[in-house]
């Protein structure tokens, strides 16, 4: 044992979430809940102006997300030569540097792009993906995120950089079906098509049974005396393959190489702006979970997205695009199979059927 | 090099293309770390295997139970040791970030020689709950990190069945769509409930997200048990010279189609100058010298579409503070579900309203803590329970806003009917 550890540890200063204005762009502090507007001169760069007549310009710029320290020493650097030393970091981990002079802005931009950070993710374009830790870090990933996410980004990086999308597309991944990447635009989420394979020489002694039971959503796991051991056991037909008896009970192995694939969603959407917030809506699966670089997947998004971009009018988001074609429509331009698996049959499901006469011809 | 690189053709493959790349990134720690060279060693495999190999256990810090995420390698070679030896812990300790995300290089840099010294050198900026991860430690050195980090000013996030680190949006700090002090509401409400979050006790997580207007920056109502939104309640403010020279930029086609045609419940319309209604919820704005918008505000559902295409030239109103929803979270188990309404309006300017935001969120996590079931969220709770069972049990009074429209079935008990009726007639009356 090392001295550190022998010695008596410290006790924790429960400081709680620090005050954000230590670190706050001076001119954001002057102004703080005094701003008039905003626009944006061109792609990636925000430039607000304040009642006090004061005006910041605000410079986006893409990141790996996961990054060495080198990368953000490099972003400081950047921030302390070109910038005025502060930073921000926006939900989708673009970020942004804040400057009060809008002659430091082109510099600024070029420091940014020789150093191989995009600028843009502002307005109507395709920002970054959210995504989440994969199997670089997660404990129950089907697919990684990561690489996922810089193989879709390499092909989605000019529409990172202009605004040139009806509105603005948010896209996120996830590498199982608790979907930490979150609702979007467009979703990349795995799927599982097979039942769990048990270990039934782990569970007695790693899962504590009847909360493995509970967390079943259909009920299809139960006690069961395996060759002598306490196990549970699924009832197969029944299973959804959603993996949440996973976490709890990792000897029920949902992720498998082969028959764990990748489901598209699209039309999530958070905000109030026009109609209410939506869900988003499962439109392919049965993709491969194919590294390095996931190219049906990339296939699959890259489609929906040049149609929306195409077909899709100002201001639509994917939810209003589609609420105004139709679903068939969506199906039919962006060369989809709408298959029976996409019939909502889950609690709630009549409220998804068409209860109506409203059909598009 | 401190270590010879594993052969990584797959992980080599995500050098290429514009995208700044985290593999590179890796491969810059590994020079130096043969800590990373294992990693990068075992994320190979991943790619060829398609299969994770991390698993959990209980690492922590002293005085703390959560804000650690302990990973222990599980793959392992024929004699049961781990395959790639220096990497076989790789914990990640999650940290608060501060409201809106705002730092300064010296802060920065300070987390980075940190986390050289002690961790892998991988930082996220940011998890998805909000927390600048720290990726890749020993449980050796976690203390240590921990230690340094403390002292910073900076505290560790929520992991397991306790409160979770929260995110705000940008806000007041420079948006003029800030509809209250959001750093100060979210940091004035999680710095409230730092023991659920360090001492993890509750059924399940509990998420307070704060977004400053209702386009929901933070995805607060898809995502948050309970989600602080933005809004205003008198008229929506106008300004001219802005409006015009929205106009002059963008015509008719665009207010026509853009702004008037998208209203989701066409409280704007687009008037002559001489037919503009006056009126106590009338805003109105010229945009030339003929034409001018009309918006009726007690139509308006402040859903910000038309303030989004129109900055400045419409903006919310004056009186403004912030919607409550309970209850969202992604489908384990039950399927998605939305926040739901349950506060539309409470003022969030001074210390005192925030108090009782502080309290608000109280009388939500312990009825959580007294009446969900294991593993269950406050929104699977409402809807076992029934939103009306929640209310009484938080002291909140049924409101129509709170619902999309009453009941269309007629089954349920109303022998209660006309008790309910005096007392709402009773306090009309008092």
């Amino acid at each position: 044992m090392s001295q550190a550890q022998a010695a008596t540890p410290r006790r924790p200063i429960e400081c709680g979430v620090p005050d954000a204005k230590q670190y706050m762009h001076p001119t954001l502090v002057k102004n703080f809940g005094n701003w008039k507007y905003h626009d944006r001169p061109r792609p990636g760069v925000l430039h607000h102006v304040s009642h006090s007549g004061e005006e910041v310009w605000t410079v986006r710029a893409g990141t790996q997300r996961q990054m060495d320290v080198y990368t953000i020493r490099k972003l400081c650097d950047i921030a302390d030569q070109f910038a005025e030393g502060h930073v921000r970091f926006t939900i989708r981990s673009n970020i942004e540097y804040i400057v009060a002079d809008e002659k430091k802005v082109a510099p600024l931009i070029e420091a940014l792009e020789k150093s191989g950070f995009p600028v843009g993710g502002t307005g109507n374009s395709i920002t970054m993906v959210a995504h989440t830790q994969g199997w670089l870090h997660c404990d129950i990933p089907g697919t990684d995120a990561s690489g996922v996410v810089k193989s879709m980004m390499d092909q989605l990086y000019e529409e990172f950089k202009r605004e040139e999308m009806p509105n603005r597309v948010h896209i996120s991944t996830s590498c199982c079906e608790i979907n930490c990447g979150g609702q979007a635009d467009i979703a990349v989420i795995i799927q599982h098509t097979k039942p769990p394979v048990i270990n039934h020489d782990l569970v007695a002694n790693v899962c504590e049974r009847p909360a493995v039971v509970a967390r079943c959503p259909v009920a299809a796991i139960r006690p069961a005396l395996v060759n002598g051991k306490p196990s549970l056991e699924v009832d197969e037909k029944k299973c959804v393959c959603c993996g949440a008896c996973f976490p709890p009970c990792p000897p029920m192995q949902i992720n498998d190489p082969e028959h764990s694939k990748l489901a598209i969603w699209v039309g999530g959407k958070n905000a109030n702006a026009r109609g209410k917030p939506t869900f988003m809506k499962m439109v392919a699966a049965g993709l491969p979970n194919n590294p390095p670089r996931w190219p049906e997947v990339n296939e699959v998004v890259g489609r929906i997205l040049h149609t929306y971009k195409a077909d899709a009018r100002p201001w639509e988001r994917m939810a209003d695009w589609i609420e105004r074609i139709g679903w068939p429509r969506f199906f039919e331009k962006t060369g989809l199979p709408f298959t029976k698996y996409l019939i909502d049959d889950w609690r709630g499901a009549r409220a998804n059927l068409n209860a109506s006469t409203h059909i598009r011809f | 090099m401190a270590k010879e690189m594993h052969e990584t053709p797959n992980l080599d493959e995500l050098e290429s293309g514009p995208w700044p790349s985290f593999v590179t990134g890796l491969k810059r720690l590994a020079k130096d770390k043969g800590y990373m060279v294992d990693l990068l060693g075992q994320l190979e495999t991943s790619y060829k295997t398609r299969k994770g190999y991390w698993k959990g256990g209980t690492v922590s810090v002293f005085g703390y139970g959560g804000g650690v995420i302990p990973r222990f390698t599980e793959l392992k070679d024929e004699n049961g040791e781990p395959a790639f030896p220096e990497a076989a812990e790789f914990h990640t300790l999650r940290i608060m970030p501060p409201p809106g995300m705002h730092y300064n290089t010296d802060i920065l840099r300070k987390f980075c020689d940190i986390w050289e010294r002690h961790g892998s050198g991988l930082i996220a900026l940011h998890g998805q709950s909000g927390d600048i991860m720290l990726q890749g430690c020993t449980t050796e050195n976690v203390q240590k990190a921990w230690d340094e980090i403390n002292v910073l000013g900076f505290d560790l996030g929520g992991a397991g069945p306790a409160v979770r680190t929260s995110m705000s949006c940008c806000g007041a700090a420079r948006c003029e769509q800030s509809c209250y002090n959001e750093p100060e509401a979210h940091r004035v409400v999680i710095n409230n409930f730092l023991d659920d979050i360090h001492r993890p006790a509750l059924p399940y997580k509990f998420k307070f997200k704060f977004s400053g207007c209702p386009n929901d920056c933070m995805n607060s109502i898809q995502r948050a048990d309970m989600a602080v939104i933005g809004t205003w309640r008198d008229n929506m403010q106008t300004d001219e010279a802005l409006a015009k020279k929205w106009f002059a930029k963008h015509g008719m086609n665009e207010l026509v189609n853009d702004v008037v045609a998208r209203c989701p419940t066409k409280a704007i319309q687009l008037k002559e100058v001489k037919d503009v209604k006056a009126g106590d919820s009338i805003s109105a704005v010229a945009v030339s010298d003929t034409h001018c918008l009309e918006i009726d505000n007690r139509d308006c559902v402040r859903c910000m579409h038309c303030i989004n295409v129109m900055t400045g030239a419409l903006a919310p109103g004056k009186d403004r503070g912030a919607a409550i929803l309970v209850g969202g979270k992604r489908t384990l188990k039950i399927g998605d579900l939305m926040g739901t309404l349950i506060v539309p309006f409470m003022k969030l300017d001074t210390d005192e309203d925030r108090e009782k935001l502080v309290e608000l969120g109280k009388t939500m996590l312990d009825f959580f803590a007294d009446n969900a079931l294991e593993h269950e969220r406050t929104g699977e709770m409402i809807e076992r329970i029934g939103l009306v069972a929640f209310l009484e049990g938080i002291g909140l009074e049924v409101d129509p806003n709170m619902v999309s429209q009453p009941r269309t079935n007629p089954y349920v008990r109303m022998d209660g009917w006309d008790e309910e009726v005096a007392k709402i007639n009773a306090k009309q009356n008092a």
